[in-house]
């Protein structure tokens, strides 16, 4: 499948093996998981699946942690800093203006991406970076600044700050931060031994002295899926604001964050066919306008004394400094990409891949597979640990087949040690992963005991 | 050898599954917690010398971790003791070589004994924090004992 939708053609480079659009998949018309040759004509436009590790075809079974890129998001990258590259929303030049067009493009490309407005949208350098601007300008709202129209996220001690016990490292850490610099107090909600939780829980931990909630939208772990809406719910009838950590669900489901109504949204570019390089983060208009920026320096202000500033409004009031914006522009790309598969498609593919990927790890002796056990949502990956053998040695002896999964503790460390695990083996599918790999990975890991000495 | 198998020797699997030195000693001279943040692999070594001399009496050590790692303290408790400091610090050297190597050359097995076997790891780099742990543990230790 090569794209054709919302290309600037001009100048695109495809080389030797320059082949025809084909654009054959059922776009938008149903809900159906990919067939396989709709599969196969996918992975054609990803170059980095085509390779061999040794010796083996590549099962790439960790999109979870970093996706890989079709030729069009490469293409778009290269073409915009062929044609249009400059600083953006500054200069006056041809290529400034068309650059910074590119840039704000892109912006209200992944703005309608998750049904929100462009101006709602902030870039940032990744996941990370987006609940730390969210976080920290907490902090500073709580030291005062931002003014009156800040003091909504004003914290102070008594306030709470709510969690789960399954988040990223990078959904705990800054409010652990938050917390520890305003006096307030962090809480989790607790997970099950599964790793999951109901919206019954959230219930006995959100309360009137809550003013923030931030949990994952699926869990990199367990693929949890959380009940957002529920938790939305709490949150607001205690008048506290719900930060949602979208990356392992905005690469893989239609979202639309407004009516989901959480506040903000982090997400990054590398998980979802996109960059390295770029993130994004969701903030509701009128929460963006009252938060003080995190970071500051040129491109955040309007006007400059050596006493002070007055800053832009948001967006662009958190995007101080030069941008990264032929990454903005391939992120755009990779939601063209996604939206023409379709991500109704996207997920049910995955589905279809994690239920055969689960039947398949449940006829093997000694595997515990972590997250929602049947009849549970769950999204397109799976952890699990194998008695006996350490997540390290499980990725190695699949690595020898050629099959590419995470090991360890995925950043989630509290998370693990509430399971009684130091580190499991995940394998995570994408659009691009077919039945074949999944049965491959399967009987790799049916050996691995037998391999180790085990059985 | 499959590539697998020059990584996963024999000795590395027999000794994952044999642990020697695994335990806590009654008396330690040094103690040293290691871990591995990428993997969460984590050790923690003691050392008791000789009374008197600089001489490694035993090695104790306890942690949780994939079968390199586990393997690979298990050899240096086996190594160690009976070496005074500097003759430890030298095994300590020629591992670090050895897993620094790429694989090229051939290990002094005169003094590294078994744990030669660990030179499959140099091949790949994503294991080499892991044979390295103990050794990193102990030469903690041995900064302590300085
Ligand atoms: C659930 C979740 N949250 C946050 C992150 C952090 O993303 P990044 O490292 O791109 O900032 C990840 C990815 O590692 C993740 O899976």
């Amino acid at each position: 499948m090569v794209l054709v939708t919302g290309r600037r053609a001009s100048g695109r480079r495809r080389g030797r093996n320059e082949r025809q659009s084909v654009s054959q998949l059922a776009v938008g018309v149903t809900t159906a998981p990919l067939t396989d040759s709709e599969v196969e004509e996918i992975r054609r436009d990803f170059p980095a699946l085509q390779g061999t590790v040794n010796g083996e075809a590549l099962a790439y079974l960790d999109s979870g942690a970093t996706a890989q890129r079709p030729l069009s998001v490469l293409d778009a990258e290269r073409d915009f800093l062929e044609h249009r590259n400059a600083a953006v929303h500054r200069g006056a030049h041809t290529l400034a203006g068309l650059a910074t067009e590119a840039y704000e493009d892109a912006r209200a490309t992944v703005a309608s991406f998750v049904g929100a407005q462009p101006d709602e949208i902030v870039w940032t350098s990744n996941a990370t970076d987006s609940l730390n601007l969210v976080a920290y300008g907490m902090v500073n709202a709580s030291r005062g600044r931002g003014g009156a129209t800040a003091r909504r996220f004003a914290l102070t001690e008594g306030d709470e700050i709510v969690v789960t016990e399954a988040e990223h490292h990078a959904n705990l850490i800054p409010w652990q931060e938050l917390a520890a610099l305003t006096g307030a107090t962090l809480r989790y909600i607790p997970v099950d031994d599964d790793g999951i939780y109901q919206a019954t829980d959230a219930a006995a931990v959100i309360t009137d002295k809550t003013r923030v909630v931030a949990i994952a939208h699926v869990s990199n772990v367990t693929g949890f899926v959380a009940p957002v809406a529920e938790i939305v719910a709490l949150a607001h009838q205690a008048g506290a604001v719900v930060v949602l950590d979208a990356c392992q669900s905005a690469p893989h489901r239609r979202l639309d964050l407004p009516a989901l109504g959480v506040d903000f949204a982090a997400f990054s570019g590398h998980k979802m066919l996109g960059p390295t390089g770029i993130g994004v983060l969701y903030g509701r208009t009128e929460l963006l306008e009252a938060l003080p920026p995190f970071r500051t320096g040129g491109s955040m202000i309007s006007t400059v004394t050596m006493e002070g500033a007055d800053y832009l409004p948001a967006p662009q009031r958190f995007e101080a400094g030069t941008q990264p914006v032929s990454q903005a522009v391939a992120i755009a790309e990779a939601v063209r990409y996604l939206e023409h598969v379709g991500l109704d498609r996207i997920e049910a593919h995955e589905e279809a891949l994690a239920e055969r990927m689960l039947a398949g790890l449940a006829t093997i002796p000694g595997i515990r597979v972590v997250g929602p056990g049947a009849g549970i949502p769950r999204a397109g990956l799976v952890s699990f640990d194998v008695a006996g053998v350490h997540a390290h040695d499980v990725g190695q002896y699949l690595d020898s087949k050629g099959i590419a999964v995470r090991v360890g503790h995925h950043c989630a460390q509290p998370l693990h040690r509430r399971l009684g695990l130091t580190a499991t083996t995940r394998a995570s599918a994408y659009l691009y992963t077919t039945t074949a790999e999944v049965d491959r990975f399967l009987e790799a890991v049916g050996e691995v005991r037998g391999y180790f000495g085990e059985v | 050898m499959s590539g697998l198998d020059s990584l996963y020797q024999q000795v590395i699997l027999d000794h994952s599954k044999q642990l020697s030195g695994f335990g806590e000693l009654e008396r330690a001279d040094a103690e040293r917690f290691e871990r591995n943040p990428t993997c969460g692999d984590e050790i923690t070594l003691q050392v008791a010398l000789e009374p008197g001399t600089d001489r490694i009496a035993s090695f104790g050590w306890q942690g949780r971790g994939c079968s390199i790692s586990m393997a690979s303290a298990s050899v240096l408790s086996e190594l160690a003791p009976g070496l005074t400091m500097p003759e430890l610090q030298s095994r300590v050297d020629a591992f670090r070589e050895m897993l620094r190597s790429r694989g090229v050359g051939e290990p002094d097995e005169e003094i590294l004994g078994d744990a030669v076997a660990f030179q499959g790891v140099a091949k790949y780099v994503m294991r080499i924090k892991c044979a390295m742990l103990a050794w990193v543990a102990a030469e903690g230790c041995m900064v302590q004992l300085r």
